[in-house]
């Protein structure tokens, strides 16, 4: 079996096709073990990872805190919240006092993109992104793939559409990389005020019409509107951004075909997406969950199959 | 390198009978045992025993499952080579089951120890035993010894026993190989 070309995870900008087959491989043995009577595997025992998040998350934490516990490594958490970042420690400085403690691999979330690039090149841990602001958000992409792969059987060749807030999502540039690496047509939609300028340049369609949007895709990724990062209004109304760019059954069934419809989470019921599309069968939406279980063990596992005793 | 065979087709073909006779002897109709072949190569074994006990002795009810070990290694992180993963099959609890190991050759003992600890996570068995069609004596690490062998074989560790077999390798052979 092929290892891993990377020591980090840092993005899917650095990852090549081959590893992206092998997470997806490995990930498929994990997913049978975590359907198991009993979930866990003792394969990182003597492995000890912090779970350091600058900045707020409720699933992407679990998911990684599960992950890892079902691998049994020893798990560390750190919130800024609670922190001496407070204090005015800086990030190097906060992350060697946490890796003395002999912890070998660090899951990082960070406001400021490029946070865990810096801190690769001045610690000695293996360093897992797990959202750097707007950047990039590498796992994310990965389960969205994966979730992919499974209902449709491959990735290559189908036609995925990013739909919502491309401006501040890590998940749409992630997910630009990881689908392009493994040959999917993308296309990016949204308000023009949500679209970054030079997006065409990533090689991706753009399109402002849902509905034309929607025809041409198999896959529907549906974004957050993140008002937590808009210092600006970007959009009249939420009402109106809904009705413009928002999904329901009404407009799935004016489609000629069954698309899949992903959400990232949390979903905005009613903004981006109705609860009757959000609850149906074309929606995997829970199964993005359980698979980034299974995604981000495969990650973790590899990454640490390379850590040096 | 040279060859050296150990079992032809003809012998490997009498060990499986006498073997699928002696877990007769022990399991009856196999109504309260499930056999658990091991990944990678183990499996055939697995496989070709459950076809002979189905077809030739007529036991009905054979429950077959296939176990990879390789999350529960303790060589993780500590060899050169990584560690490759492969499919479990399991679509039965163990718990109070009789459950009957089988894996092609056995060595230092290191995969069964894994194999113990693994198939916990599918119940918890009545008993476990163990076969296996080779049984390299003298280079057990761990307290392991097999329940039914097909046949010993004193080999020393620069040496590998190779289990072939016809439906994956195109022959069915054992063969000791020297560097």
């Amino acid at each position: 079996m092929s290892e891993l070309s990377v020591n980090h995870l840092l993005g899917i900008k650095y990852l090549k096709k081959s590893d992206v087959d092998l997470i997806f491989e490995t990930a498929d043995h994990f997913k049978e073990v975590i359907n198991r009577p009993i979930k866990k595997v003792p394969s990182l025992r003597d492995i000890t990872i912090a779970n350091l998040f600058f900045e707020n998350s409720t699933r992407t934490k679990l998911s990684f805190e599960l992950a890892e516990k079902r691998l049994s490594a020893d798990v560390i958490n750190f919130s800024a919240a609670q922190s001496s970042v407070k204090k005015g420690e800086t990030l190097i400085d906060t992350v060697n006092n946490i890796l003395s403690m002999k912890v070998d691999m660090v899951v990082m979330r960070h406001p400021n993109p490029g946070a865990g690039v810096f801190l690769s090149k001045h610690i000695n841990a293996s360093i897992v992104n797990a959202g750097d602001g707007a950047h990039e958000h590498p796992t994310q992409a990965l389960l969205d793939s994966y979730s992919i792969r499974e209902r449709l059987g491959e990735v290559g060749g189908k036609n995925v559409v990013i739909v919502g807030d491309i401006l501040h999502s890590r998940v749409a540039l992630s997910n630009i990389y990881a689908l392009q690496l493994q040959g999917a047509n993308v296309m990016v939609c949204g308000p023009k005020t949500l679209l970054p300028k030079y997006i065409d340049k990533l090689g991706v369609k753009v399109e402002t019409n849902l509905k034309k949007a929607l025809e041409w895709c198999d896959v529907a990724n549906m974004l957050r509107v993140q008002n937590e990062r808009m210092d600006i209004n970007y959009f009249p109304s939420t009402r109106e951004y809904s009705q413009q760019f928002g999904v329901n059954k009404a407009l799935l069934d004016t489609l000629d075909k069954e698309i899949v419809i992903m959400h990232p989470g949390p979903i905005n019921r009613g903004v981006e997406i109705t609860s009757d599309v959000a609850d149906s069968d074309q929606a995997i939406i829970l199964e993005q969950v359980q698979n980034g279980v299974a995604v981000r063990m495969a990650v973790i596992y590899l990454l640490a199959s390379k850590i040096k005793q | 390198m040279s060859h050296k065979a150990l079992l032809s087709a003809k012998e490997v073909n009498i060990i499986l009978h006498r073997l699928a006779c002696q877990l007769i002897e022990n399991h009856h109709d196999f109504k309260n045992t499930v056999l658990i072949g091991l990944q990678p190569r183990g499996t055939f074994l697995a496989q070709r025993l459950a076809d002979i006990l189905k077809h030739d002795y007529k036991i009905k009810d054979i429950k077959l499952g296939f176990l990879d070990i390789t999350f529960y290694r303790d060589d993780f992180r500590r060899g050169e080579k990584i560690l490759e993963a492969n499919t479990t099959q399991i679509n039965f609890l163990v718990e109070n089951k009789k459950v009957v190991f089988i894996d092609d050759v056995l060595y230092t003992g290191r995969s069964i120890r894994a194999a113990l600890t693994a198939i916990q996570s599918f119940g918890r068995p009545n008993e476990i035993e163990l076969l296996t069609l080779i049984d390299r004596r003298f280079s057990r690490h761990l307290p392991i010894q097999p329940n039914y062998r097909g046949r010993q074989v004193d080999a020393i560790n620069e040496e590998k026993v190779k289990v072939k077999w016809q439906e994956h390798d195109g022959e069915d052979a054992v063969y000791l190989i020297k560097n």
